[in-house]
């Protein structure tokens, strides 16, 4: 049950996208969700679209992959429209009792939610072109600048990269020590809430107790493979910008640009 | 002077009480004298709790002394301000194959050690390939190491141990959690480095199998070391390594047997051929 999770959604394609430096996704999808908060206007979606539809089908991966990171946000979304709906003050087209349902309010309601969806599928082309080891490898180094005000830049890429490593590993203990757990009687399905928090107790316990050595373990075997923290370390596989990325800047630059373009003008 | 030396090599552990004072000491290695000359074969024997980890540790520079000295290719480890310096000279690899890769894809696992020595990138990739070659697992080099067997996850933390080109390697156990074949890979593997690249073996283990091709055996038993000699030096003493304990291979277990009812053969019979030709002398 527990194995059918898998973290980071990578898409294993041959696109530009996926060729693409990291660090360049990463800026895509800042000047991306940047834009989509300075367009508010129809014709400003229009353009947004046209780049997200474009990057779609630039990346190679299915159209529903992209659709499924909405999955998760479908009840947030839901609340945001309702709320945004029923509590803007304006110009009153529906009333039911003391709701009011405002046209100022659907306008808002109808862009939150384009901009709330735009904004995930966005990141999804991200996430579904990128490896969990780019990803983190782009961050380290895009982050690099706050070293100097002693953010430890290196140590939480290197925690980032562990953990991508070790969570299918616990979720397999995971798995085993709940199936060694329920043939020693216990009940992970029935019962009320608390119930069921309660009966996790059995689970988490052992797992922490292992995670813990695990840790001790991993620990112990960087440093005996020299592991003394980010100084002097080189890289085996070096971020290296080629032409696709400083042409891919080229369009982000061009696209923000028509972004500021549209808000300044109005339209 | 070899490449591995101890001098009274003593190591407590400390309990701490909720205060942080030391509560409670216990001895775990105890005046273990060690002299190891470069190329060879080493194993260490002993029972559960007898101490060869934490000796394993101290050759790597994990663990410094509580009392007397240990000699790291001519480097005291009480002496060396950076560690990880020591540290390249003798890798170790552990029991645990999880546990002890880094990496997300094999290869990148093996190039971990070098990118920590700070190696150039051309030179990691080159170390990178060699040590996948010789551990044979340049197949795998773009597998992700959780869909590997046990003994292929070894054979990777092998290979990113001789990417650091040390000049000894210390294996604890690292045969513990496989199946016999995956055993028989990770030893082929290890026995190749020892001949062929002429890396100095240090090989913890509870397998006596493993010990027969050994230049030289330590039996440790409550910290102290307290047998050294050949293999066949070792196994020809089956009572005393009773004593301690610890098994000896069935061969020899059955020549002994074999002996002491009155058949005319020499004790310390390591494998079925050596038996076979004692018997039809
Ligand atoms: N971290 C620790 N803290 C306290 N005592 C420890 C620690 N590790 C080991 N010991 C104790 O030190 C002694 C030697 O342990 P060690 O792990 O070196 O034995 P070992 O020969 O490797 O055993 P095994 O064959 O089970 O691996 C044991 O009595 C053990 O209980
Ligand atoms: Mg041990």
């Amino acid at each position: 049950m527990l194995r059918d999770i898998t973290l980071g959604q990578y898409y294993p394609a041959n696109s530009v996208l996926h060729k693409l430096d990291p660090r360049t996704k990463l800026a895509g999808t800042m000047v991306f969700i940047i834009s989509v908060f300075l367009f508010h206007t129809l014709p400003g979606y229009a353009v947004a679209t046209l780049f997200l539809a474009a990057m779609i089908a630039v990346s190679k991966v299915p159209v529903k992959f992209m659709f499924k990171g909405l999955k998760a946000i479908v009840m947030i979304l839901m609340i945001t429209v309702v709320f945004n709906m029923i509590l803007t003050p304006g110009e009153v087209l529906w009333k039911l009792g003391f709701l009011k349902v405002t046209r100022e309010g659907v306008q808002l309601a109808v862009r939150m939610a384009i901009r709330l969806t735009y904004l995930v599928i966005g990141s999804s082309i991200m996430t579904l072109t990128t490896t969990p080891n780019q990803l983190t490898d782009g961050l380290e180094k895009a982050l690099r600048p706050l070293n100097k005000i002693h953010v430890p830049v290196h140590e939480i890429s290197m925690m980032m990269s562990i953990a991508l490593r070790f969570i299918p590993i616990l979720l397999e203990e995971t798995d085993k020590i709940m199936k060694a757990q329920i043939a020693r009687g216990a009940d992970f399905e029935n019962g009320n809430l608390i119930q069921k928090a309660k009966n996790m107790v059995p689970l988490l316990v052992p797992l922490f107790i292992s995670a813990f050595r695990r840790a001790n373990d991993l620990a112990m075997a960087m440093e005996a493979r020299c592991y003394h923290g980010g100084e002097d370390r080189t890289q085996m596989k070096p971020l290296k910008y080629a032409a696709w990325d400083r042409a891919a800047y080229g369009i982000l630059a061009a696209y923000l640009a028509v972004a500021i373009a549209f808000r300044v003008a109005g339209i | 002077m070899g490449i591995i030396k101890a001098f009274k090599l003593g190591f407590d552990y400390l309990k701490y009480d909720e205060d942080g004072n030391v509560q409670d000491t216990q001895r775990a290695v105890d005046d273990v004298n060690l002299d190891i000359e470069a190329g060879e074969f080493v194993a260490i024997l002993g029972h559960n709790g007898s101490g060869k980890s934490t000796l394993a540790k101290h050759l790597n520079a994990l663990l410094l002394p509580s009392e007397g000295t240990l000699w790291i290719d001519g480097t005291a480890t009480d002496e060396e301000p950076e560690l990880w310096k020591l540290r390249q000279k003798a890798g170790m690899v552990f029991q645990n194959p999880d546990n002890q890769i880094i990496g997300t894809v094999v290869e990148e696992d093996v190039g971990f050690g070098p990118e920590n020595m700070g190696v150039p990138t051309e030179k990691i990739w080159k170390r990178v390939d060699e040590s996948l070659q010789k551990v044979g697992m340049t197949a795998y080099r773009h597998h992700s190491p959780n869909k590997l067997s046990g003994g292929q996850k070894q054979r990777v933390a092998i290979a990113g141990i001789m990417a650091m080109r040390p000049k000894c390697i210390v294996l604890d156990e690292p045969t513990a959690m496989l199946d016999p074949n995956g055993r028989r890979e990770v030893l082929k593997a290890v026995r190749e480095l020892n001949q062929q690249e002429n890396v100095t073996v240090i090989l913890i283990t509870h397998y006596m199998e493993e010990v027969i091709h050994a230049d030289k055996v330590y039996v440790m038993d409550e910290g102290k070391i307290v047998m050294q000699g050949t293999p066949k030096e070792i196994f020809s003493q089956v009572d005393t390594l009773k004593k301690y304990r610890l098994d000896v291979p069935q061969v020899t277990l059955l020549a002994h047997e074999l002996r002491k009812s009155g058949v005319d053969i020499p004790e310390g019979i390591l494998t079925t051929e050596e038996l076979v030709s004692a018997l039809c002398r």
